[in-house]
């Protein structure tokens, strides 16, 4: 008898949406809607599996589970091992969920005027990311992460060099690069990691190595170069604005909102447990670029023009906040902070759709071009006010939940830190609202009604594209129990590996 | 009167070495009796089975004890068969790309010898092309097998002499633009007999000092001699320094990106596979075994060499607009990822060095294979605005030359990546931090050349100027098949490679 858990679902969950790229990039370049057909039942069929995946998974249970190691490269001791704990398992959700919703977004992304690649090509990049995507949080050997992380740029790569709109050779250019130096330093961290650790580089094993002190800091400087980019944290962000701004709409949410979570994730599973005292050391270095992060990109978030490029801004503001969170190392913060990447992912990803929705309406992404849009396109503006509210964490929304614990979390560890933190809160309000008055609000713009597509509402297609989202945003700002009772487990353990006191007990002091 | 005994030979050992030579002289014989047009196919099948049947001789010696042969001046062990077989395989796929006139005529002119623009250089312009090029690359894959293998210092010289002449000519055969083809050869000749001068002299400081130009007997003399050690030292500098220019490692690297650009594209890619094999095979063997005691006063030298050499190579890449001159510089930069295996020393840095040399040929080789066939009326396009939109045009030609950019880059998956993270974790775990931070500066400064590249072929639109893919025939479709499928296949699954460089990588004194 086969048992529910000795089915290899990690492997299958990377390996399949691999298969359907392949299948999908040799369909004929003359049927782009077949393509896209396959492509969308093949991530939906991802999405079902995910949720048997998570069926199989038990709350509360053994840190890391639905393990399965093969051996890979036996003269250095490294193995394929997937296995997944709570973090992991809700970012695998997210990206199972996101990715079907992107797909039927971007149903006419890669046939834009202008835009003459193959269409089956871009629905097959899409799917290899997610496999990418998949893997790199499935898996719990570093260097089967470090080959995740890198190969992930690849596909990213070219979604945003073929696909995209104005200055995308640029954008590709600069994403690549700014991801490639991070990664190799991290490889080369990941190499003194293997010779510092005993020439194994499984997660498990790594966690009970002891590391000098001056061993363990410049390797959590390696990882966390890497990490920064990625993210990206400040002062490493400049390249996120140009990917997200020349991205198309679809891509642009697969990278903010799924593909970036990899570097908050791998601090929360690589820095911290593999290096606690260094993660210790540099937490106050760490907080201080999180809130800088937070703060400098609100403001420039206020000050944009361009729809994305706001957008991506207000993204990098609230990695600030999912730093603040791990760093500040509270069972609180922690979880608000896992809970963070998965609701940003959420309403990031859905503000990031909507508006697209417009840009592609107006063929221009300025909010100069737009203004009185909602007397046109009303439905199209209630969402675009549902995102924008989600994104700035009303209360009863998603995002409230996670910034919430976040703040609270930080408050009773670093004053100074949680205070200045919201003042973001503060921005956020500033930038989205502006954005939107601007944009949906006030008198209409004459230009604006003589744009035929300004004048058609939301079709079916966009319909069934925002609906599960905001579904999600609106339950989990409701009940957000399902995610935090696999989160909190996996935040304490890394909080256990970090040494410090797990912050109940002051969290009840509090009145 | 002291008797003179010949030396005993195994003649199973040096197998390969006979077999090459030997079909090397055939081909010699084959210029002078076989009608001209038969020349072409005679030769070209003979240098293939030639290097088949030397390359089934390695194999089948795999496995049987290690022997030093012909009075000590030839040992076949471990490293020595390994490289010899990758050298072979890598020799093997060159052929292809030598031997195939499919794409415009050849490669090679017929009469390098005439004067550039003459009128009989004009007439023999639809003329085939030279055959003579089939026992040339005999001869050089020859020399190389025997350099890896010598172990005494005037059998390597004189193997070192075998691998040069014959490239020094190879190198002036090209079909077009002959002149820079000339520059190149008299260039590459001018420099290699100044380095071959070095190490001869080198040569015979060390006989002086040890009394012998025997590696085993070099070995115990140090320490031992009487004679003053600078002799010793000057000697190991000179030695080095020789081989240093064949594996271009800076400083002694100027003549590499004017010959990589002159000579005919499948030498370029012959020396790039071969030549970097049998230099550092060389290398490995001179520093391993016969200056191994030394090793104190190498490795800092080595270590700033590799340094220089991987942080200068990167730089220069990153300005080159001839993409033949960029894959010059990237060979210098990866000479030193190469050195930054050696100098993890022992058995690991033997190891990971070899896997290095594999996992680079096979890509270059690739690399190689497209740019032969990226052409326009005027012969290959190689500057790199003609690449602009290549990928439309030609996908899959275009996406085995991103895929070598990639494993250049050290993106995993590839063979490149599993190279790297072999050569600078072997030199960590030897204590050599420093070379690997500087291996990984290097490699983030020449990840931008090689991603423009990618860029100039898929992202941006053709011009009028854009050079046409030309359909590849079976022999260069071969050769870019087997270069792209050894670049996936070692980046992943290494083990087994790995595991074979592992096995091999014991030197026997």
């Amino acid at each position: 008898v086969v048992q529910l858990n000795d089915f290899p679902y990690l492997s299958v969950l990377t390996a399949a949406p691999l298969v359907g790229a392949v299948v999908v990039a040799l369909l004929p370049r003359r049927s782009p809607e077949l393509a896209k057909r396959v492509a969308l039942g093949w991530s939906l069929g991802v999405l079902v599996l995910l949720g048997v995946a998570w069926a199989a998974f038990e709350a509360g249970g053994e840190r890391l589970q639905l393990r399965e190691s093969y051996e890979w490269i036996p003269r250095w001791g490294i193995n394929f091992t997937f296995a997944t704990d709570g973090i992991a398992l809700v970012m695998l959700g997210l990206i199972a969920l996101v990715v079907p919703v992107v797909i039927l977004a971007s149903w006419h992304d890669a046939e834009r005027p202008g835009v003459r690649r193959s269409v089956p090509a871009f629905f097959a990049l899409i799917l290899a990311l997610e496999a990418t995507m998949l893997g790199v949080f499935a898996a719990a050997d570093v260097f089967l992460f470090y080959v995740f992380f890198e190969v992930m740029l690849v596909p990213m790569y070219f979604l945003i060099g073929s696909y995209g709109g104005a200055r995308r050779q640029y954008a590709a250019v600069k994403f690549f690069l700014y991801a490639l130096v991070g990664g190799l330093f991290m490889l080369a961290a990941v190499v003194g990691l293997w010779v510092a650790g005993g020439h194994t580089l499984d997660w498990q094993a790594l966690t009970q190595v002891d590391l000098s002190t001056g061993t363990e800091r410049w390797l959590f400087l390696g990882f966390f170069l890497a990490f920064a980019i990625k993210a990206p944290f400040f002062p490493f962000h400049t390249w996120l604005p140009d990917a997200g701004g020349a991205a198309p709409a679809g891509v642009a949410a697969l990278l903010v909102g799924l593909l970036d979570k990899v570097a908050t994730f791998g601090i929360l599973r690589y820095s911290l447990p593999l290096f606690p005292d260094a993660a210790r050391w540099f937490a106050p270095a760490a907080l201080t670029l999180a809130v800088i992060g937070i703060i400098y990109a609100a403001l420039l978030a206020v000050g944009q023009n361009d729809l994305k490029r706001l957008v991506a801004y207000t993204s990098i503001a609230h990695f600030g906040f999912i730093g603040v969170g791990i760093f500040a190392f509270t069972t609180q913060a922690g979880t608000g902070a896992v809970l963070y990447m998965v609701n940003h992912g959420l309403a990031t990803g859905m503000l990031f759709l909507v508006v697209g929705m417009l840009v592609a309406r107006r063929g221009s992404a300025l909010i100069s071009d737009f203004g009185g849009a909602g007397k046109l396109v009303p439905v199209l503006a209630g969402v675009l006010l549902f995102a924008g509210l989600a994104s700035l964490s009303l209360p009863g929304l998603a995002p409230f939940v996670s910034e919430f614990l976040v703040l609270a979390g930080t408050f009773t560890e670093n004053r100074p830190v949680a205070v200045i933190a919201t003042v973001g809160i503060i921005l956020a309000a500033a930038y989205v609202l502006w954005m939107i008055q601007r944009t949906t609000h006030g008198p209409l713009n004459p230009a604006l009604s003589s744009v035929e597509p300004m004048r058609r509402d939301l079709n079916l297609r966009e319909r069934v594209v925002v609906a599960p989202l905001i579904v999600l945003i609106v339950l989990f700002g409701f009940y957000p129990k399902p995610l935090t009772d696999v989160i909190n487990p996996a935040v304490e353990a890394t909080l256990a590996d970090l040494d410090v006191a797990p912050a109940e007990a002051d969290m009840e002091a509090q009145p | 009167v002291t008797d003179f005994t010949l030396p005993d030979i195994d003649y199973a050992a040096i197998a390969p070495l006979l077999i090459l030579f030997g079909v090397a002289c055939l081909g010699v014989l084959v210029e002078a009796f076989v009608p001209q047009r038969l020349r072409h196919p005679v030769q070209l099948w003979l240098a293939m089975l030639g290097i088949l049947a030397a390359l089934v001789a390695v194999v089948a010696r795999a496995g049987a004890a290690d022997v030093t042969t012909a009075g000590g001046s030839v040992t076949v062990d471990g490293p020595a068969l390994f490289m010899q077989g990758a050298l072979l395989s890598f020799g093997l796929v060159s052929m292809l790309l030598i031997g195939d006139r499919r794409v415009g005529g050849g490669a090679f002119v017929s009469q390098a010898a005439i004067t550039v623009g003459s009128r009989a250089d004009l007439r023999q312009a639809g003329a085939p092309g030279a055959t003579e090029v089939f026992p040339l690359s005999m001869f050089s894959l020859g020399g190389m097998a025997l350099f890896i293998a010598a172990s005494d210092l005037l059998v390597m010289f004189i193997a070192l002499e075998v691998l040069s002449l014959p490239l020094y000519l190879m190198c002036a055969l090209a079909r077009r633009q002959r002149l820079i083809s000339q520059e190149a050869a008299v260039k590459y000749f001018l420099l290699g007999a100044y380095a071959s001068g070095f190490f001869l002299f080198g040569v015979v400081l060390a006989y002086g000092y040890a009394g012998s130009v025997d590696f085993a007997t070099i070995h115990s003399a140090v320490d031992q001699s009487e004679m003053s050690p600078a002799l010793l030292y000057v000697g190991l500098a000179l030695i080095v320094m020789g081989l240093l220019f064949k594996a271009a490692a800076a400083p002694f690297h100027v003549w590499t990106p004017d010959v990589y650009q002159g000579s005919p594209t499948p030498i370029t890619a012959f020396m790039a596979a071969c030549t970097k094999v049998a230099a550092f095979g060389a290398l490995l063997r001179v520093t391993y075994v016969a200056f191994e005691q030394l090793a104190d006063e190498w490795l800092p030298v080595l270590g700033v060499i590799a340094v220089l050499t991987m942080l200068l190579g990167a730089v220069m890449a990153v300005t080159q607009t001839d993409i033949k001159r960029l894959l010059a510089y990237s060979w210098i930069a990866n000479a030193g990822y190469v050195l930054v295996g050696v100098l993890a020393v022992g058995r690991e840095g033997a190891s990971t060095t070899m896997f290095y040399l594999v996992a680079y040929g096979f890509a270059v080789l690739a690399a190689f294979a497209v740019i032969s066939l990226v052409r326009d009326r005027d012969g290959e396009a190689t500057h790199l605005s003609r690449w602009a939109g290549l990928g439309r045009s030609s996908p899959v030609a275009a996406g085995v030359f991103t895929l070598v950019m990639l494993a250049l880059a050290g993106i995993p998956l590839t063979g490149g990546f599993t190279a790297k993270f072999a050569v600078f974790s072997a030199a960590l775990d030897a204590g050599e931090a420093w070379l690997v931070i500087a291996g990984v500066i290097s490699s983030v400064i020449i990840a931008f050349p090689y991603l423009r590249v990618v860029v100039m072929m898929w992202l941006s639109e053709p011009t009028d100027s854009t050079a046409r893919m030309v359909n590849p025939g079976v022999f260069t479709g071969s050769a870019l098949g087997i270069g792209a499928v050894a670049t996936v296949a070692l980046g992943v699954v290494p083990g087994p490679m790995l595991q074979l460089a592992h096995d091999a990588a014991l030197f026997i004194p």
